[in-house]
């Protein structure tokens, strides 16, 4: 416990980093996803071979990723910037598919009855479309902000990974209370991150509240 | 890298690229099959009998929050010595949960109709589970175990950290030496190797699962 102690303003350091490192390309990776989900719903002979092709990018080590990408990017084997762009390649993958699927979830006669009201395209996706795609792209986003705080780690091998690190310290020294401390303060990450999703979920669909609660008994 | 791969001195010898890749593959289906004979088992019975099911689902969510390189730094220090044993229990930590998670799930899905009907056709709870159960929940099985072997073929990398060999050793050394061109062989035969896995489980699963329940 007096390694935690002394150590508070490594750990709090390292902590901000794994949170920056892991939610920046959430971030990114929905803002790419949404408007190639978008596009494969218009040009729909796109949307499988897409989500095939984040099917295999998915299956890649992410070791492997971090190492190449400098290759590919021309940025420095150390920098952040290649986990940065990893693991918004990892939300994509996975996001693309649930952006997808969300997006078709919504009925066919609730698009016609908003281009009957006059909404154009974009104003249709914005206030239709995407809030009814809402629940299953944050079902997907909760899978990929949990598997991102879990693969910062890893950039510890390379010498960036927010709490990682601890973990090669730990190691290096045949020390076991930073492993510890490490390992728990990254689970709590991804419970409390997941946590503040749902959270978040539920105020963008105040209606699923209102369906969700029990049928009044009709005498 | 092009350098480091067309040199033939590279590939042979007890340290050579084909020798990383064979204990690669060891690590990898040591880990898989030991992860299966555990969670195989339990995640059948859990579907079976549809008792203790908040453990699947739970253990299959909160493993995806486990940081792979603190779970193999701490079966390091658990254990209290380096080498396969420590990097066996992380991996096999790794794999446990996808394959419980996804057979549980499997199993959960069946029709309880269908079930119904095979117990009225005189079906045992074992020919049930045999001749029921598990085809129907095959594909779901196939995914947890490939997205296992996925899992513990990229972690594998990391066992390289703690004095073991497979392909991680280039990434580990390569970053030791400021070596560029072998930390970019390692990493891409490890994606080449993650791919190869992958194909073979989609063969499989296209293999195993009943014509029944293919459109």
């Amino acid at each position: 416990m007096t390694w935690v102690a002394d150590n508070l303003g490594l750990i709090w350091e390292q902590l901000r980093e794994h949170l920056y490192l892991a939610i920046l390309p959430v971030i990114l990776g929905l803002l790419i996803s949404v408007p190639l989900g978008y596009v494969a719903t218009r040009y729909s002979w796109l949307a499988n071979p897409l989500v095939a092709f984040g099917g295999v990018l998915y299956s890649l080590p992410s070791i492997a990723l971090f190492i190449v990408l400098p290759a590919i990017l021309g940025t420095k084997v150390l920098s952040t910037v290649n986990i940065v762009v990893a693991l918004t390649i990892y939300t994509v993958s996975l996001l693309i598919r649930n952006v997808i699927d969300g997006l078709r979830s919504v009925p066919v006669e609730v698009r016609q009855s908003a281009v009957a009201v006059g909404y154009g395209s974009m104003h249709r996706l914005m206030a239709i479309d995407l809030p009814i795609a809402v629940p299953v792209i944050f079902a997907g986003l909760r899978v990929v902000t949990v598997a991102n705080i879990s693969m910062v780690s890893v950039g510890a091998v390379i010498g960036i990974g927010g709490l990682g690190e601890l973990f090669t310290q730990g190691f290096q020294k045949d020390f076991l209370t930073p492993v510890v401390v490490g390992v728990v303060l990254s689970l709590l990450l991804a419970l409390v991150a997941d946590l503040l999703l749902v959270v978040l979920q539920r105020l963008l669909t105040p209606w699923a509240r209102v369906i969700a609660a029990p049928p009044v008994e009709v005498a | 890298m092009w350098e480091y791969l067309s040199d033939s001195f590279n590939w042979a010898g007890p340290e050579g690229i084909w020798a990383r890749i064979l204990e690669h593959i060891w690590y990898t289906f040591a880990a898989l099959g030991i992860s299966a004979a555990i969670a195989l088992p339990v995640g059948l019975r859990i579907g079976h009998t549809r008792r203790w099911t908040f453990l699947a689902i739970n253990l299959g969510n909160a493993a995806r929050a486990l940081p792979s390189l603190g779970l193999l730094m701490l079966a390091v220090l658990l254990t209290d010595q380096i080498g396969f044993l420590p990097v066996l229990i992380a991996l096999v930590a790794l794999g446990i949960p996808p394959i419980l998670a996804s057979t549980y799930a499997g199993l959960s899905g069946v029709d309880p109709a269908t079930i119904d009907a095979a117990r009225g056709m005189g079906m045992t709870g074992r020919e049930i589970l045999t001749k029921v159960e598990i085809p129907i929940a095959m594909p779901l099985i196939v995914s947890g175990l490939r997205a296992a072997t996925l899992q513990i073929v990229s972690t594998a990398t990391i066992a390289a950290l703690v004095s073991l060999g497979g392909l991680g050793r280039y990434v580990v050394d390569g970053l030791k030496l400021r070596d560029f061109p072998q930390m970019f062989t390692g990493a891409l035969l490890v994606a080449l190797l993650a791919i190869l896995l992958d194909v073979m489980f989609a063969v499989v699963g296209r293999a195993v699962v009943s014509a029944g329940l293919k459109d």
